[in-house]
C-alpha cells in the first residue's frame, strides 16, 4: 500500500484503442445497414474514400468540412473541460457568421488583411457573446446550460431570419441574401494560392480558414494545458469543490469557458461567410454545430484527437456526397447515421465498453485501490 | 363582431391542430423527467415514429397499423435511451442527442431505400390516414351564431388523435396524481434513494416511465406523418421536440400548466401565420420572427427565475448510483 | 463469543422469549477494511438497545447489513428466533424491521401521507390507500404520541417532525423492530426530548428499538441494554443500569497502543490565529459552529477532538476561507481576513495560511490531474509557476517533483495521474504542497485518514518539525490517538461548541471520551450534571 503502483490502463488504450473500437462499432452497424439496403459495404467504403481523398478537389472539400468540424469540435471540447455541455454551437456559429458578415459588408473595401482579421475577431466576439448569456445564466442564476443553449439556437435562428429579411437583404432580391462582399473581405481560396505556385488543385471551398483552424488547435492545447485560465477551467470541470478550495471562482471559469466555446463556434462563420459564400445568407451552419459533439467525444476533448475526428467527419461528409451519387440506394444522410452512432457509442454508452476494455489492460497493483477510505 | 368571432374560432382551430403533437410530446417528456430522466430525444422519437407510421401506413393501407408501428419504433428508441442512461448511467443529454441525430439520418436513408423518392415517402392515400371526424349535427349547427360556429369549426372536424391527445391530458394527470404508479413515478424523480429504501426498484420505475414516454412520442410522430400531413419529410419535426421540452419547463412539469403552455406556444404559431405583414394600429408590424422566438425567450426567462421559477424534479438528469 | 454470552445473562426477564433480533458472527469487508468482525448482538424484545461507538466502529455497517443494503460476507441474522435472509430493504420490511436513517429518506415535495404509503400502497389506486393510511395514522398518533399533520408538505416541516414521519413510515409498514441511526444529530434539545418520549411510548407498546449513537447521555437516559463497538468488533454488551458513563467511555475509546510521537515541550509564542465568537452555518443554513473562540500560538499544535459531524469540518472550512462565517472574527497574525467570499480561499492563502483539507479526494486534489497539477492547486497563480501568458510547465514539474522527493511520495513521478497514487502518497502530495510554502499557520484536517502506518509516522514527524520551527498548527482529527500524541493543547468540540480544553499532559482518553460524547467539562469533584445540554 505504501508504493503507489499505478492502477490504470495505459494511455494508448484510453485515448486510442477505446475511441477506435467505438468508431469501429459505429461503422460496423452502418455497414450492416448498407448491406441491408442492398449495397456492398466494402464498395461503399472504397467509394467513400475515393470521394474524400481520391483527387485534389475532393481533398479540398474534405478539408473544408474538416475546418468547420475543428471549430465546432473545439467549441464543444472546451466546454466539456469545464463540465458544461454546450449544445448551442449551432446558434453561436450562426451569430459568428453575422459578425463576420457585418465586417465584410461594412469595410469590405479596406485592405484585405485588416478586414479579415477584424472579421475573425468579430465572428469570435459575436459567437462568444451569444454563449455568454447562457453561461452567465448558468453561473449566476443556475439555469441549466443545456436547455438554455438549445433555446438560444432557436432564438438565433429567428433573429437571423429577421435580420436577413428585414435588414441585410439586397433590395430587389427574392432570397434573403445580402449583397456580395467587396474583395477585401474575401478569405483566399487555397486552390488560388496553389495556382500561383503552379499547382492545380481544382476548385473547392477550401480556404485559409483551414489554417486558422489548425492554429486554433495549437492555441487550444496551450490554453487548456499551459495557462492558469485553462488550469482553472479544468479544475472546476473535474472537481468543483477542489477548485473552490484552491481559490478558484467557478462562475468565472464557467463564463470564460463558454465564451471561448462560443467564440470557436463563431469561427465557422469565418469559413462559411468570408471563406465560401462571400455574402450573408441563411442557414449556412447546416448542423455543423451538432457534428462538433461527435467530434469532441471521439477526439476525447484533445485538439489532436479533435483534428483527427474532424478529418474523419470531413471525409465522411465529402465522401458521402460521392457515395450518394454512385449508389442509388444511399443518400448522404448515411453520414448523419454514422454521426449519431458515434455519439451513441463514444458518448452515451461509454460506460458499457470502456471499463471492460481498460480492465483488460490494467496494470494492477497488488495493493488496495488508492481510495482507501 | 361576427367576423372577429370567426377569426378567433379559426385561430383556435389552428391552435388545436398545431398543439396536438406538442401536447403529446411534452407529456411524454413529463413522464420521463418526473422519473428523473432528462429526455432531449423527444424530437428523435417523434421523427422516428413519423417515419415508421408513414412507411407502414403506405404499405398496409392502415392508419392504425401505422400508429402501432410509430409507437413501436418510438418505444424502441426510448428503450435505447433507458439502456444507456439507466442501466449504464450514461450521460442523458449525450444519449438524447445521439438518438436525435441517428434518427435524423436514418429516416431519409431508409426513405430513399424503400420508396426511392428522395428523402421522403410518397404521398399517403386518405384511406391510410387519420381523417377529420365530423361530430353529429356539425353541419346543421353551422349557422347558429357563436355556439354553432364553435361547435362545427372548433370542436368538430379533427382527427382522432387530436381528441386522443386532449383526452390523454386528464388521464395523464390522473395517472400521475391518483395512482400508485404516479406516486412512485414522482418519488423516483425527486428522491430515488427514498424509493430504493422503500423496496421499489428505481431502475424498473425509470424503464416504465420511458415506455410511457415512448408511447406518447410515438403517437405524436404518427400524427405528424399520417394525420396532420400526408407523408414523411426529412426533419419534419422541425424542432417541435425541443419546443415540447420548453413547454414542459414552462408548465413547471405539471399537467395543466404544461397543457396551457402548449396551447400558448401553438397559439403563437397560429398567430404568426395570421400576423405576417399585418399592420396593427398603434403597434405597427410585429416581426413574425419575434413571435417565433417568443416561446424560447419566455422559457429562458423562466429558467433564470426572472419570470416565476421553474424547479425541475430534483433527481432529473442524475443517474442513480447506490451509495456504498 | 464472550459478548453474546454476557448478553444472554444480562437479558431482561425474557424467560423463554427469543431475542427480537439476533446477529451471529457477522463479517463484512470493504476492500481491505474489516468493517465488521465476528459481530454478535442479541436484542431482547420490548427493549431499547443502544449501540455506541466512535466513528468507523462499524455500527452503521452492521445496521446496513441488517436492513439489507449490504450483504454480510458471512454470518446469520435471526428475527424472533427464526433465521432470515435479508437481501434488500424489502426483505427487512417484510421481516418487521424498520429503519430511520440519519439522512431522511423522504420525498420533500410529497405530503406526509404520500410519503408514508410510498411502497406499501396496497392497490393500484391511491385514494383508498391514502384513506387507509389516514385512519391508521390516527391510531398511531393516539398510541404513540406522534402528532403530525398528514396533509403537510414534508419539505416544509421542521426536521424533528420529518423524523416523526420517518418513524411513522416504519410503523405503518408494521415494523416491530425500529432502528434509529444517530437520530438526534439534527434535532434541537426540545425535539430530542420529544423523540425520547416517543421512543419510550413505543417500548411500552412492545416495540423493540435499536438506537445507534455516539452520545453517552442518550445511552444512559434511554436504553435498557447497550452494545459497545470498536474497530468493527463488539467489545461489550451490558445492561445500562449496571454500567457507568466512565466505563462505557473507556470501552468505546479502548486501550489501543498509542502512537507516541517524539517531541519536546512546546514553546508557544505570539498568537498567530485568533478566533473569537465564531458562528458558521452550513450551506443548508443549519448552525454548525456556535460561538467558538480560541487562539493558536506560534510553536504549538492545537488539537480539536470530537466525533465527526460536530462542527469541526465547518470550522475548518470557515478558517480556510471557503465557507462564509455568520458572525465573529478570524484574525491571522492580528489581521482580519475576508473569507467566504468568491476568492476567500485565495485571500487566506495569501495571508500565510496552509490548509490540508479533511477530504483530500473531494477537496485537496483533483484525482484526474497529473500529480504536478494537483501539486500546485491553490498556488497556480504563483509567480514561480507562471510566465507572462503561459505557465512554466518545466518549473512546475521540477518544483512538484522536488516536493514529492522531499515528502517521500512514492513513486516520485510528477507526471503520474494523481488518482493512481495510494491514499498515503496522495496525502503526502497535499502536505508537501501546503507545507512547502512555509506558512505561519497550518490547518490540518484528518492528516492520516486512510494512510498506512509508515506514512502516518512520516506525516506526524513533519507536523512536529513544523511546530518546532515556530509555526502555529491547528489539527482536527476524529482519531483520538492522533490528537493525544500530537497536540500540545486539546479542545473538544461537541454540537458546534467547545465543551472543554485540556493540555496534553493532563489529557486522558477517558476524560476526552466523555467530552466527545457530550459531557461538558466540569470542575473536579463536581457531580456529573444531568442537564448539561440546555
Amino acid at each position: 500500500m505504501s508504493i503507489g503502483a499505478p492502477t490504470e490502463a495505459p494511455r494508448w488504450v484510453t485515448h486510442a484503442l477505446v475511441p477506435l473500437i467505438n468508431l469501429a462499432l459505429a461503422l460496423i452497424i452502418s455497414g450492416l445497414l448498407i448491406f441491408a439496403l442492398g449495397e456492398d459495404p466494402f464498395e461503399a467504403i472504397s467509394i467513400l474514400a475515393y470521394g474524400a481523398f481520391g483527387y485534389p478537389e475532393a481533398i479540398g472539400y474534405t478539408l473544408y468540412y474538416t475546418t468547420n468540424f475543428i471549430f465546432t469540435g473545439l467549441a464543444v471540447a472546451i466546454a466539456f473541460h469545464c463540465f458544461l455541455f454546450n449544445i448551442g454551437g449551432e446558434g453561436q456559429a450562426y451569430l459568428g457568421g453575422l459578425g463576420a458578415g457585418v465586417v465584410g459588408l461594412a469595410i469590405g473595401h479596406w485592405p484585405s488583411p485588416i478586414v479579415l482579421i477584424l472579421g475573425i475577431l468579430a465572428a469570435a466576439a459575436f459567437g462568444g457573446a451569444w454563449a455568454f448569456i447562457p453561461a452567465w445564466l448558468q453561473a449566476k442564476r443556475g439555469s441549466h446550460i443545456v436547455i438554455t443553449t438549445i433555446m438560444f439556437n432557436f432564438i438565433a435562428a429567428a433573429l437571423m431570419t429577421y435580420l436577413m429579411v428585414e435588414i441585410f437583404i439586397e433590395p430587389g432580391q427574392q432570397s434573403a441574401e445580402s449583397r456580395d462582399f467587396e474583395a477585401g473581405a474575401i478569405m483566399p481560396f487555397v486552390h488560388d494560392i496553389l495556382a500561383q505556385i503552379g499547382i492545380d488543385a481544382g476548385h473547392s471551398f477550401l480556404n485559409l480558414s483551414f489554417v486558422l483552424a489548425l492554429i486554433c488547435c495549437v492555441l487550444f492545447w496551450f490554453f487548456v494545458w499551459r495557462t492558469r485560465w485553462g488550469y482553472e477551467i479544468r479544475s472546476v470541470g473535474q472537481n468543483e469543490s477542489a477548485a473552490v478550495y484552491g481559490g478558484i471562482m467557478p462562475s468565472r471559469a464557467i463564463i470564460l469557458a463558454m465564451c471561448i466555446s462560443g467564440g470557436l463556434a463563431g469561427l465557422v462563420g469565418v469559413n462559411e461567410i468570408l471563406g465560401v459564400h462571400h455574402r450573408l445568407l441563411l442557414e449556412f451552419t447546416a448542423g455543423y454545430g451538432f457534428v462538433g459533439i461527435a467530434v469532441a467525444l471521439m477526439g476525447r476533448n484533445h485538439p489532436f484527437g479533435i483534428f483527427l475526428a474532424a478529418l474523419l467527419f470531413g471525409a465522411l461528409y465529402q465522401g458521402g456526397q460521392e457515395l450518394a451519387f454512385d449508389m442509388p440506394n444511399i443518400n448522404r444522410d448515411m453520414v448523419v447515421v454514422i454521426q449519431g452512432l458515434v455519439i451513441l457509442f463514444s458518448g452515451a454508452l461509454e460506460n458499457m465498453f470502456r471499463p471492460r476494455i481498460e480492465a483488460l489492460f490494467m496494470r494492477r497493483a497488488r495493493s488496495a485501490p488508492a481510495a482507501a477510505e | 363582431m361576427g367576423e372577429n368571432i370567426t377569426f378567433f374560432v379559426l385561430m383556435l382551430d389552428a391552435m388545436l391542430r398545431v398543439s396536438t403533437p406538442l401536447i403529446l410530446a411534452s407529456f411524454a417528456g413529463m413522464f420521463a423527467e418526473r422519473s428523473g430522466i432528462v429526455d432531449i430525444g423527444l424530437e428523435g422519437k417523434m421523427l422516428g415514429a413519423a417515419f415508421a407510421a408513414a412507411s407502414v401506413a403506405l404499405v398496409t393501407d392502415s392508419a392504425w397499423l401505422g400508429l402501432l408501428a410509430g409507437i413501436s419504433v418510438s418505444v424502441g428508441l426510448a428503450m435505447i435511451h433507458a439502456f444507456a442512461c439507466v442501466t449504464h448511467n450514461g450521460n442523458q443529454v449525450v444519449s438524447g442527442m445521439a438518438l436525435n441525430i441517428l434518427v435524423a439520418g436514418l429516416g431519409p436513408v431508409l426513405a430513399l431505400a424503400w420508396f426511392n423518392q428522395g428523402s421522403q415517402t410518397p404521398m399517403i392515400a386518405d384511406i391510410a390516414r387519420f381523417k377529420p371526424i365530423h361530430l353529429p349535427f356539425a353541419d346543421k349547427l353551422r349557422d347558429v351564431p357563436v355556439v354553432g360556429e364553435v361547435y362545427s369549426e372548433l370542436i368538430s372536424g379533427h382527427n382522432i388523435i387530436v381528441y386522443l391527445a386532449l383526452g390523454m391530458v386528464p388521464l395523464a394527470a390522473w395517472f400521475i396524481y391518483r395512482t400508485r404508479f404516479g406516486l412512485r413515478l414522482r418519488a423516483v424523480g425527486e428522491n430515488p434513494e427514498a424509493v430504493d429504501t422503500a423496496g421499489i426498484s428505481v431502475t424498473g420505475m425509470r424503464y416504465r416511465a420511458m415506455i410511457v414516454c415512448g408511447i406518447l412520442c410515438g403517437v405524436a410522430g404518427t400524427y405528424l406523418a399520417i394525420a396532420m400531413n400526408t407523408l414523411f419529410i426529412r426533419d419534419m419535426t422541425a424542432g417541435m421536440g425541443y419546443l415540447a421540452l420548453a413547454a414542459l419547463i414552462f408548465g413547471k412539469w405539471k399537467p395543466l400548466p404544461t397543457l396551457l403552455a402548449c396551447f400558448l406556444f401553438a397559439f403563437a404559431q397560429a398567430l404568426e401565420a395570421r400576423l405576417q405583414g399585418v399592420d396593427i394600429p398603434g403597434i405597427g408590424i410585429i416581426p413574425v420572427q419575434a413571435i417565433q422566438a417568443l416561446p424560447y425567450i419566455l422559457t429562458v426567462l423562466l429558467l433564470a427565475g426572472f419570470v416565476g421559477k421553474a424547479i425541475p424534479p430534483k433527481a432529473s438528469g442524475v443517474p442513480y448510483v447506490k451509495e456504498k | 463469543m464472550a459478548a453474546s454470552d454476557r448478553g444472554r445473562e444480562a437479558s431482561p426477564p425474557s424467560g423463554a422469549a427469543p431475542p427480537a433480533l439476533e446477529v451471529i458472527g457477522i463479517e463484512k469487508w470493504f476492500g481491505t477494511v474489516h468493517a465488521n468482525s465476528n459481530v454478535n448482538v442479541r436484542v431482547a424484545p420490548g427493549t431499547i438497545h443502544g449501540i455506541i461507538g466512535e466513528n468507523g466502529a462499524g455500527k452503521s455497517t452492521l445496521m446496513s447489513v441488517v436492513y439489507g443494503y449490504y450483504q454480510a460476507d458471512s454470518g446469520e441474522i435471526r428475527v424472533g428466533g427464526e433465521p432470515v435472509q435479508i437481501k434488500g430493504p424489502e426483505h427487512a420490511i417484510a421481516a418487521g424491521i424498520g429503519m430511520v436513517h440519519q439522512h431522511f429518506m423522504l420525498v420533500d415535495t410529497f405530503t406526509v401521507l404520500e410519503n408514508i404509503v410510498l411502497g406499501v400502497e396496497g392497490g393500484r389506486m391511491l385514494a383508498p390507500s391514502l384513506a387507509a393510511a389516514r385512519s391508521e395514522l390516527q391510531r398511531l398518533e393516539r398510541d404513540y404520541n406522534l402528532e403530525v399533520n398528514p396533509d403537510a408538505i414534508v419539505g416544509e416541516l421542521p426536521v424533528g417532525v420529518q423524523q416523526r414521519v420517518e418513524i411513522l413510515k416504519a410503523l405503518y409498514r408494521g415494523a416491530d423492530i425500529l432502528i434509529l441511526d444517530e437520530p438526534t444529530g439534527v434535532l434541537t434539545p426540545q425535539e430530542v426530548d420529544h423523540l425520547f418520549r416517543i421512543l419510550a411510548a413505543l417500548r411500552e407498546q412492545g416495540k423493540t428499538i435499536i438506537l445507534i449513537t455516539h452520545k453517552l447521555r442518550e445511552i444512559m437516559a434511554l436504553t435498557d441494554e447497550v452494545t459497545v463497538m470498536r474497530g468493527g468488533e463488539v467489545v461489550a454488551q451490558v445492561m445500562t443500569a449496571e454500567t457507568t458513563r466512565e466505563d462505557l467511555a473507556a470501552k468505546m475509546v479502548g486501550r489501543s497502543v498509542l502512537l507516541r510521537v517524539e517531541k519536546g515541550a512546546a514553546h508557544p509564542g505570539a498568537a498567530f490565529l485568533e478566533v473569537a465568537d465564531l458562528c458558521v452555518n452550513d450551506h443548508t443554513g443549519l448552525a454548525r459552529v456556535k460561538n467558538v473562540s480560541f487562539e493558536v500560538h506560534a510553536g504549538e499544535i492545537l488539537g480539536i477532538a470530537g466525533v465527526a459531524g460536530n462542527g469541526q469540518s465547518e470550522l475548518m472550512a470557515a478558517l480556510a476561507g471557503i465557507l462564509p462565517k455568520k458572525s465573529g472574527h478570524i484574525l491571522i497574525k492580528g489581521e482580519e481576513i475576508a473569507g467566504g467570499t468568491a476568492r476567500g480561499a485565495r485571500n487566506v492563502r495569501a495571508a500565510g495560511v496552509g490548509h490540508v483539507p479533511e477530504d483530500r479526494q473531494h477537496m485537496g486534489l483533483v484525482t484526474s490531474f497529473e500529480a504536478c497539477e494537483s501539486g500546485i492547486l491553490g498556488y497556480h497563480r504563483d509567480e514561480k509557476y507562471n510566465g507572462r501568458v503561459l505557465m512554466d510547465h518545466t518549473a512546475i514539474v521540477a518544483d512538484v517533483g522536488r516536493q514529492m522527493e522531499e515528502y517521500d511520495v512514492r513513486p516520485p513521478l510528477p507526471r503520474l495521474r494523481t488518482g493512481a497514487f495510494s491514499g498515503g502518497n496522495q496525502q503526502k502530495i497535499v502536505l508537501g504542497r501546503e507545507m512547502d510554502r512555509d506558512p505561519d499557520v497550518l490547518l490540518v484536517g484528518q492528516p492520516t485518514r486512510g494512510v498506512d502506518i509508515g506514512a502516518i509516522e512520516f506525516i506526524h514527524r513533519r507536523l512536529v518539525a513544523m511546530r518546532d520551527a515556530g509555526k502555529a498548527l491547528l489539527l482536527v482529527s476524529v482519531e483520538l490517538d492522533e490528537i493525544l500524541s500530537l497536540s500540545d493543547r486539546i479542545l473538544v468540540m461537541f454540537d458546534g461548541e467547545i465543551v472543554g480544553e485540556v493540555t496534553q499532559s493532563e489529557a486522558t482518553e477517558q476524560a476526552l471520551g466523555l467530552m466527545m460524547a457530550g459531557e461538558r467539562q466540569t470542575p473536579p469533584q463536581a457531580p456529573t450534571s444531568q442537564e448539561n445540554t440546555p
